[in-house]
C-alpha cells in the first residue's frame, strides 16, 4: 500500500504518522506539501496533527482551503481512503468531508493523556483488523477537541453507524462522548485521539502497552488490498 | 528624528555608570550617539555581559570526557557516540512572567528552544522548572493558570514535546515567580553550528519573523524622548508566536542540511545587537549593516529601536558567498522573512547605516574586552546548627498521628501531584517519549529517533536545603540530577545551571551565589559531570526582599540500550523493598521539620541541610546502574523531600500496590521515615535477588538493608502509619486541581 502524509506548515505529527505508516506498511509514506494542486497516485492519506497554520482564525480552517485539500476533497468523493488525527479530523470538518465541528474543550485547557477509548463499529474499513477488541487507549493531546453537532445530525451518525469511536470518561465536553467519525461511505475518518503514536511498546506515554493503534492502519492496509 | 543629547540623565537612565561612560569616550576617541549607547548599555548589562558572575563562573568544571562544546556558545553539547550529539541548556525567564505570565512563559520556551536549534540540533524534549508564591497569595492562582497556558501553548504548537520539570510554591517567590526553560537537542556531531562569523566579505542574512518594537527594554521612556513619532510605550515584555517558530525550525533544519551556512545566532536579549556582535567577537571580523534592510514590522523605527527591539522568532546568519540563493528560496517556501542586511569586514568594527547616514561606528573587541567584571563584595553565609534527633518528640508524643503526617507531606503544594500542570502539556507528540511527568518518575526518558538509545533528562534543586546551605545545597541541587538520572538506568554526562537569586549588591546575596557557585563545582568535580551551559538571572527581589536562592540544574544522561532502563513502574506484588544508601534520620531543613515542626514558619532558616557525600553518591549511583542493567531491580526510586516514606508512597502510586516497611532499631521511627538523608535509592527486587543485591552492596561499601515487602491495597509502616493506598492517591491527585478550581 502507498499511503501519504500531507504537510501544512505547523503540521508536527507528520512524522509520527509516517513512522507509523512506515511501520506497519512497510513503505515509506510520500509527503505531500500543502501548495501542491493534485495528490500523486496514492491508497490512503493521512491529514495529520498539529497546529496548521498557526490554527489561527479557527483550527483547520485555513488548512480546510489549501489547494492540496480541494484535490483531497475531490478524490475521496471518489472512494480514496482518507483519515484526519487531531488537527487533521479539525480540517476534515472545516472542508466540509465530515460533518460538526471541533470546539473548545469544554475545561478550557489542553489535555495531554493516554485516553481509553471504545470501538463503537468495528466494522469499518479503519476498524476492522480489531477482531471484535471494544476497548483501546490512544494519546490525545488538543485543545479543540469537543465534538458538536446539531441533533439530525447526531441522530443520523448513530443511526448509520458513523460513530466509529467514543471516549471512556469524556476528557472535552464532545456530545454523545464522540471522539471519532466517518462519513457516509465510509471511507474517510476523523478523530481526535492519536493512534499513530500509540505503534510503539517502549513509548508508555501513550498508555497501555502502547500498541493500540496498530491494528487501525492494518485495518486499511487490509481493505485497500 | 530629533537628535538625543547624551546628558548624564540618559547615561544613568542605560544603567551605565560615570566611569563606564568614560570607558566608552575613551574607546571611541568622542561621546557616543544614543544608538552607540544604547548598544553599550545592552552589552554590558548584567544580562548580556555576565559582569557580577562571571568570575565566579569560570572556576567551574566545564570539560570532561563526552563534552564537544562548554558554555560560550548558544547552549552546550554532548557526545552520546556512534556520531550524535545532544544540545542542551536552560535558561530563565522570571521578570517577563511575573509581569505577563502567559507571553512570558511562552517567550522563555520559544528562547529556549531557539539557543538549541541554531546549533544544529532539532529540539526534542522541553522542560521546565517553576516556583510560584504561597498558595494563599492572591496572584498565585492566576500565575500558575498563565504560565502553564504559556508554556503549553508554545511547545505544543510548535510540537515538541515537554516531558518534565518540578514545581514548589513558597512565600518568597510571592512577587518574584521563576520560569526557568529548558530544551535539549539532537544533531549530527558533524552537523553543529557555531555562532563565530569567520571570513571577510561575506553576506549576513536576516531570517524570521519582522522587526518590531517590542521588548526594547528599560529604554521606552528615552525613546520616548527622542522619537516624536512614538505614539505609546510599548509593553516591554515580548510577544511569542510559535507558529512562526515551528516554521523557523523547519526552514533551518532544511538550510542546514546545505553547506551554505558560515555561522547562525538566535536574536535573544538585546536582539541584533548581541547577535552581530558575538558573532563578528567569536569570528575576529567586523560587520557593516545598513538598518534600511531590516524587515520592520512598524514604521518609523530609529536605528536605536531596530538593534535594542527584542521581537522574537528572528535569527542572524552568516551565509557563503554564492549560496545566497539556497537560503531565500528555503525561507520563501516557509513565508519567512529573509533579507540580506550586511557584510562581514576586516574594520574590526560595527558600522550601521540608515536612511544613507553612518548611525553607528564603533569598535567590537572593547564590547567584549572592556566590559565590566565586577569583584563585588559577599559574606559567605554562617553555618547553622545540627538538628538532632533526640531534640525532636515523637509525632505521637506531639498529639499528631503518623497516618495525619503522611497526609500532611502528601498534599503539601511542593509534593501533591502535578498532573493539573502536565496535562496541558503534549508529552507524546514526536513519538519518542518513553517516560515523562506522566508516571511521576525521576527522569524524563526521551529516545533518540530511530535508534534503541535514549536520553534521560531531569531539573532539580531544593531551595530550602540552598536556604539553609548555599554551598551543601548547590551540591545537593547536583547530586539530585545524578540520582535521578542514575534511577534510570542513565550514564549521567553535563548538565546545565539556571543560576536564580537576588541582587548582587547585597552582600548576603552574593555570598549565597558565590557559595552555590563552588557547591555545584564540588558536586561537578566529584562527579566527573561538567557543566556545559547555563545562564544567570540575578534582581530577582521586590521591596528589598530577595528570592530564596535557586539554583535550578538541569541534568542529562544517556541510556545506551532501552532494552535495559528503570522507571517507577514494575515492582511486581511480593517483591521485597531494600533501601541503598547510609541512613542517619538527618531532619533538618527535611520537609518534616518544614511541615510538621513548624519550622517553614520562621522567616529565617533554622537547622543545617542534609549533607552530601559526593564519594557515597558516587559510588551508589554508579551501583543502581549496574543493577539496572544487570536486570536486578524492577523498579527504582531516588529518596528526596519526605525521605523513605515519600519515596515508597510515590513507588505505590506509580505500581497500584501498597506495602509494609518496617523499620530499624537504631534511628528513631519517624527520622526513619522522613529524614533526608542523601545518596539515598529505593529499589524493588525479587525474592531470589534478595540476597545478591545486598551483599554484593556492603562490598561495596553502600550500606543496603531490607526495609518492607510489595503487596496488597494499604500503606503500612508498623508501629507508624497504615493508610489506604487508593485514598491516599486520590488526596495526592486532589490537592492541585482543588486549589486551581476554587
Amino acid at each position: 500500500m502507498q499511503s501519504a502524509v500531507i504537510v501544512f506548515p505547523a503540521s508536527n505529527c507528520d512524522r509520527d504518522a509516517a513512522t507509523a505508516l512506515e511501520k506497519v506498511t512497510g513503505r515509506k509514506p510520500l509527503m505531500v506539501w500543502h501548495e501542491e494542486t493534485t495528490l500523486p497516485k496514492v491508497d490512503f492519506v493521512v491529514i495529520p496533527g498539529g497546529f496548521s497554520y498557526g490554527d489561527y482564525l479557527r483550527s483547520g480552517a485555513i488548512a480546510a482551503r489549501s489547494p492540496i485539500v480541494r484535490d483531497i476533497v475531490k478524490k475521496a468523493g471518489d472512494g480514496l481512503p482518507v483519515a484526519g488525527f487531531c488537527n487533521g479530523f479539525q480540517i476534515l470538518t472545516e472542508a466540509g468531508l465530515l460533518p460538526g465541528a471541533l470546539m473548545r474543550n469544554k475545561g478550557l485547557r489542553f489535555v495531554c493523556r493516554p485516553q481509553k477509548l471504545q470501538i463503537v463499529n468495528g466494522d469499518t474499513m479503519f476498524t476492522k483488523a480489531y477482531k471484535g477488541i471494544t476497548e483501546v487507549t490512544y494519546p490525545i493531546a488538543h485543545f479543540d477537541g469537543n465534538y458538536y453537532a446539531d441533533n439530525d445530525t447526531l441522530r443520523e451518525l448513530r443511526k448509520s453507524g458513523r460513530i466509529v469511536f467514543k471516549y471512556i470518561d469524556n476528557p472535552n465536553g464532545s456530545l454523545n462522548d464522540i471522539a471519532g467519525i466517518c462519513n457516509e461511505a465510509g471511507n474517510v475518518l476523523g478523530m481526535m485521539p492519536h493512534p499513530e503514536r500509540a505503534v510503539d511498546p517502549l513509548i508508555c506515554d501513550s498508555g497501555r502497552g502502547g500498541t493500540d493503534g496498530i491494528a487501525l492502519f492494518k485495518s486499511v492496509l487490509e481493505a485497500v488490498r | 528624528m530629533k537628535k538625543v543629547k547624551i546628558t548624564p540623565e540618559v547615561v544613568a537612565e542605560h544603567g551605565l555608570s560615570e566611569k563606564e561612560y568614560e570607558i566608552i569616550c575613551d574607546r571611541l576617541g568622542r561621546a557616543p550617539n544614543i544608538t552607540e549607547l544604547g548598544i553599550f548599555s545592552v552589552m554590558w548589562s548584567e544580562h548580556c555581559s555576565y559582569k557580577s558572575s562571571r568570575r565566579h563562573l569560570k572556576k567551574m568544571l566545564t570539560k570532561g570526557k563526552r563534552v564537544i562544546q562548554g558554555p560560550g556558545e548558544n547552549a552546550g553539547v554532548i557526545d552520546i557516540d556512534d556520531g550524535d550529539a545532544i544540545i542542551f541548556k536552560m535558561e530563565s525567564h522570571n521578570h517577563p512572567s511575573y509581569i505577563e505570565p502567559f507571553q512570558g512563559a511562552a517567550t522563555g520556551v520559544g528562547g529556549i528552544m531557539r539557543d538549541v536549534f541554531t546549533m544544529g540540533a532539532r529540539p526534542i524534549a522541553n522542560l521546565n522548572a517553576l516556583r510560584f508564591g504561597e498558595p494563599s497569595h492572591p496572584k498565585t492562582k492566576s500565575l500558575v493558570a498563565g504560565v502553564v497556558h504559556g508554556i503549553g501553548a508554545y511547545g505544543n504548537c510548535v510540537g515538541v514535546p515537554t516531558v518534565g520539570g518540578e514545581t514548589n510554591f513558597h512565600r518568597g517567590y510571592n512577587d518574584n515567580i521563576l520560569v526557568n526553560a529548558m530544551c535539549v537537542g539532537h544533531a549530527k556531531q558533524d552537523k553543529v553550528f557555531y555562532s563565530a562569523a569567520k571570513g571577510v566579505g561575506n553576506p549576513i542574512f536576516y531570517v524570521g519573523s519582522k522587526t518590531g518594537r517590542d521588548g526594547i527594554h528599560g529604554a521606552t521612556m528615552a525613546s520616548a524622548e527622542f522619537d516624536d513619532d512614538s505614539d505609546a510605550k510599548r509593553p516591554t515584555v515580548q510577544v511569542g508566536d510559535p507558529f512562526t517558530e515551528k516554521l523557523l525550525i523547519e526552514a533551518c533544519m532544511e538550510l542546514m542540511a546545505t553547506d551554505a551556512i558560515i555561522a547562525i545566532q538566535d536574536m535573544g536579549a538585546a536582539g541584533l545587537t548581541s547577535s552581530s556582535i558575538e558573532m563578528a567577537d567569536k569570528g575576529g571580523v567586523g560587520v557593516k549593516m545598513n538598518l534600511d534592510k531590516v524587515p520592520q514590522r512598524e514604521t518609523g523605527m530609529t536605528p536605536y529601536e531596530m538593534m535594542l527591539s527584542e521581537s522574537q522568532e528572528r535569527m542572524l546568519m552568516v551565509l557563503q558567498p554564492g549560496k545566497e540563493h539556497i537560503a531565500i528560496e528555503i525561507f520563501e517556501k516557509w513565508d519567512l522573512d529573509v533579507a540580506e542586511v550586511g557584510i562581514t569586514t576586516d574594520t574590526g568594527h560595527l558600522v550601521l547605516t540608515h536612511k544613507s547616514k553612518t548611525v553607528c561606528d564603533i569598535p567590537i573587541a572593547p564590547l567584549g574586552d572592556d566590559a565590566p567584571n565586577l569583584n563585588r563584595p559577599y559574606d559567605p553565609p554562617k553555618d547553622l546548627d545540627v538538628l538532632y534527633n533526640d531534640q525532636i518528640m515523637d509525632p505521637v508524643t506531639r498529639g499528631t498521628s503518623y497516618n495525619a503526617v503522611v497526609t500532611t507531606l502528601i498534599t503539601s503544594p511542593d509534593i501533591a501531584s502535578k498532573r493539573w500542570i502536565w496535562e496541558q502539556y503534549d508529552r507524546s507528540v514526536m513519538g519518542d517519549t518513553v517516560d515523562s511527568s506522566n508516571s511521576g518518575g525521576d527522569a524524563a526518558i526521551v529516545r533518540i529517533h530511530g535508534t534503541n538509545k535514549a536520553v534521560a533528562i531531569t531539573t532539580d534543586c531544593t531551595p530550602r536545603y540552598v536556604t539553609a546551605d548555599a554551598f551543601e545545597g548547590g551540591k545537593q541541587a547536583v547530586a539530585e540530577t545524578y540520582r535521578n538520572l542514575c534511577s534510570v538506568g542513565a550514564e549521567p554526562i553535563a548538565i546545565t545551571d539556571c543560576l536564580n537569586f537576588g541582587n548582587p549588591e547585597r552582600k548576603d546575596v552574593m555570598g549565597q551565589f558565590v557559595r552555590s557557585i563552588e557547591g555545584i563545582d564540588a558536586a561537578c568535580r566529584a562527579l566527573d559531570y561538567p557543566v556545559v551551559s547555563g545562564n544567570v538571572s540575578l534582581y530577582n527581589e521586590t521591596n528589598g526582599q530577595a528570592i530564596p536562592p535557586t539554583p535550578a540544574i538541569g541534568g542529562v544522561g544517556l541510556i545506551k540500550d532501552l532494552e535495559r532502563f528503570a522507571t517507577l513502574k514494575g515492582a511486581k506484588e511480593g517483591e521485597h523493598l531494600v533501601l541503598l544508601g547510609k541512613t542517619d534520620g538527618w531532619l533538618g531543613a527535611s520537609l518534616y521539620a518544614h511541615l510538621i515542626l513548624g519550622h517553614a514558619k520562621s522567616e529565617a532558616p533554622l537547622y543545617a541541610p542534609p549533607p552530601v557525600d559526593l564519594e557515597a553518591e558516587k559510588t551508589a549511583g554508579t551501583y543502581v546502574r549496574r543493577l539496572i542493567r544487570d536486570r536486578r531491580v524492577s523498579s527504582v526510586h531516588d529518596l528526596s523531600d519526605g525521605g523513605l516514606a515519600l519515596a515508597a508512597i510515590e513507588m505505590a502510586f506509580a505500581n497500584g500496590f501498597g506495602f509494609e516497611l518496617k523499620g530499624s532499631a537504631d534511628v528513631p521511627l519517624y527520622a526513619w521515615l522522613f529524614g533526608e538523608d542523601q545518596g539515598r535509592y529505593l529499589v524493588s527486587v525479587e525474592e531470589n535477588s534478595l540476597n545478591p543485591v545486598i551483599s554484593t552492596a556492603r562490598t561495596l561499601n553502600i550500606p543496603a538493608q531490607k526495609v518492607g515487602t510489595i503487596g496488597g491495597s494499604r500503606l503500612i509502616a508498623t508501629g507508624g502509619f497504615d493508610l489506604s493506598l487508593q485514598d491516599t492517591h486520590m488526596e495526592y491527585e486532589s490537592w492541585l486541581p482543588d486549589y486551581m478550581a476554587d
